[in-house]
């Protein structure tokens, strides 16, 4: 069994991350790692590998260079092969871009099942694995709680707004999990050490046969134009429990009149 | 300006949410009008009417009566090339943003997610989108047409009017690909004891409680302050807590006088679902936890210590 898991690199969470006001685009200058809800779907990818007994977990993913970097976090973790998307004039890709050159560069892998992680972390996007699908004529599933993979088809459990829905699609299909389906397993010393020596392959667009006005800036739809600080919450308090923690929050609900 | 508004469905009724949209759109464009997909979907098209479409496009088929995001991409983007809408609005759901996923790489169409609000600036459509855990508004546009925009839960009320709702049946065409993936099975849990949404006071646990069994530290403090217990969609998947507790996109919508949170990051998907609570309080280990750049007060620490001790607190003041 062929699987693909599409990853994204992403600024690490914390205090840092920002946009830059003179790009409008997320600043990329500071730490960099996977989206952390793409270790779910590489998490899934090799249980499906080892349930299987044999096969391949492909991690994909276009970004800037040295988002290889990043990628050998999942490669430590088990994945087989990294393939990379690089190209300066991929940069600034939105969905319509984004999903464009995805699907040309899963469609070289002919993967059984394509997957992917429930969001990406800096831009809360959810979105990009039906568009995808979409390029790719696939049945896709999101929001995966459970599944299954046998005789050739799926079946998953997903949450909606009505409580659960169990799908089942025919392979080669488009999954997206939540982070519910598994825990991630940590890379392994001997993963790490292993991870530099795999197959990584970095493509450029001309390599993919995406057309450059189909990237980028260019193969975009949307712009953002202005940046400006979100209405405030009026005053807020952060505090260290230094033992001392329940008491404030105590005085706190006594000074709202909520006890 | 012409406008498409998709109205999910439950099959009997349409969610406050989509109308809301629909509303908006109204407001933005008095010609707008909204699309019914599914089976058995022609009675709701007054409700459309009463909350603002001008014209309500009406798409019944067997093959649409299960909720799923294929089927609809193909109803839609026909749709939308054969009448010529320059712009096709959602309400955040788990179906919609799939269909929006699809149907914006169907057309090449942009897609903008999260929008807070709409406006017109310069004659043209701006969206004013909250990004990087709400610290910052971004407003992002579209370069071409169509222009696809999913609206985030809450961000507009539905508002009565009377539209002409003129009832236009779609013929309905659907890809091979579109009906592969069939929905099995529904399971809808039933709601026990008081809902969340009614509670003035909410203790709220998410992952971080660690197990199931922590849970009880929420409903002892809940209990002393008169309050319910309400978790995160993370803790629900993990099957830690009863579904009808959820908080968030997928889960209920609710705005107590206070929400206590525990151990509970605050995603977006949840954070739509509690912003509007009155007061916030928030206990979590890790210091960069999104939940504290929203919370009136924010407790770094743990909340396996915290929490009983503040019980104490609480049942001692009310004796």
């Amino acid at each position: 069994m062929k699987i693909a898991v599409c990853v994204k690199e992403v600024p690490d969470a914390g205090p840092a991350r920002r946009m830059d006001p003179d790009t409008l685009r997320a600043d990329r200058s500071g730490d960099r790692s996977l989206n952390p809800f793409d270790l779910n779907a590489i998490e899934a990818g090799l249980r499906l590998k080892d349930a299987a007994g044999d096969g391949e977990v492909v991690l994909v993913c276009m970004g800037p260079d040295r988002a290889l970097e990043s990628m050998r976090r999942g490669l430590g973790m088990g994945a087989d092969r990294a393939v990379l998307i690089t190209d300066e004039a991929a940069a600034g890709s939105d969905l319509v871009a984004t999903s464009y050159v995805l699907a040309r560069a899963l469609e070289r892998e002919g993967a059984d099942i394509v997957l992917f992680g429930q969001q990406a972390s800096d831009s809360d996007g959810a979105v990009l694995w039906s568009a995808v699908a979409d390029r790719l004529r696939m049945p896709v599933i999101s929001q995966i709680a459970e599944f299954d993979v046998a005789d050739g088809r799926v079946i998953a459990k997903r949450q909606t707004e009505f409580g659960y829905d169990r799908i089942s699609a025919p392979l080669p299909a488009v999954l997206a999990v939540s982070d519910a389906v598994n825990e991630p397993r940590f890379p392994s010393l001997k993963g790490i050490m292993s991870a530099k020596k795999k197959p990584q392959d970095v493509l450029s667009l001309a390599d993919i046969g995406v057309e450059p006005d189909r990237a980028g800036t260019a193969g975009s739809r949307t712009t953002v134009s202005a940046l400006s600080p979100p209405p405030s919450r009026g005053d807020m308090q952060k505090i260290e429990d230094d033992g001392s923690g329940a008491e404030k929050i105590m005085e706190f609900l006594l000074e709202r009149k909520l006890v | 300006m012409s406008t498409l508004v998709f109205l999910e469905h439950d099959g009997s009724s349409i969610p406050k949410g989509a109308l809301g949209v629909l509303s908006k759109a109204a407001s933005l464009d008095s010609d707008s009008a909204a699309a019914l997909v599914g089976s058995g979907v022609r009675e709701l098209a007054p409700e459309a009417a009463r909350f603002g479409a001008a014209r309500v496009f009406v798409a019944e088929d067997p093959q649409l009566e299960a909720p799923l995001p294929q089927t609809r991409v193909d109803v839609l983007s026909r749709l939308v090339q054969e009448q010529g809408f320059d712009t096709v609005l959602f309400a955040a759901s788990v179906l919609a943003a799939d269909v929006a996923g699809g149907l914006s790489a169907r057309l090449d169409a942009g897609l903008n997610w999260d929008l807070g609000d709409l406006v017109i600036e310069n004659g043209e459509l701006v969206g004013k989108r909250s990004a990087f855990g709400d610290t910052i508004l971004v407003d992002v546009g579209w370069t071409t047409t169509p222009r696809i925009g999913l609206i985030r839960s809450g961000s507009f009320d539905p508002a009565e009017q009377s539209s002409a709702g003129e009832v236009i049946d779609v013929d309905v065409a659907i890809e091979d690909f579109s009906t592969a993936a069939a929905l099995v099975a529904r399971d809808q849990e039933e709601q026990a004891g008081p809902s969340i949404e009614e509670a003035d006071i909410l203790v709220s646990g998410g992952r971080g409680l660690g197990s199931p069994e922590a849970f009880s530290l929420l409903e002892e403090l809940a209990a002393a302050l008169g309050g319910a217990v309400a978790s995160t969609r993370a803790v629900v998947d993990s099957g830690w807590y009863p579904y009808p507790t959820q908080v968030g996109q997928t889960g209920k919508v609710v705005s107590p006088k206070l929400y206590i949170g525990c151990g509970i990051s605050g995603a977006i998907q949840h954070k739509v679902g509690m912003q509007t609570s009155q007061t916030i309080v928030s206990i979590n280990k890790d210091p960069h936890a999104p939940i504290f750049d929203f919370s009136d007060l924010g407790v770094v620490g743990d909340l396996h210590e915290i929490v009983p001790k503040l019980t104490e607190l609480v049942k001692a003041r009310r004796g």
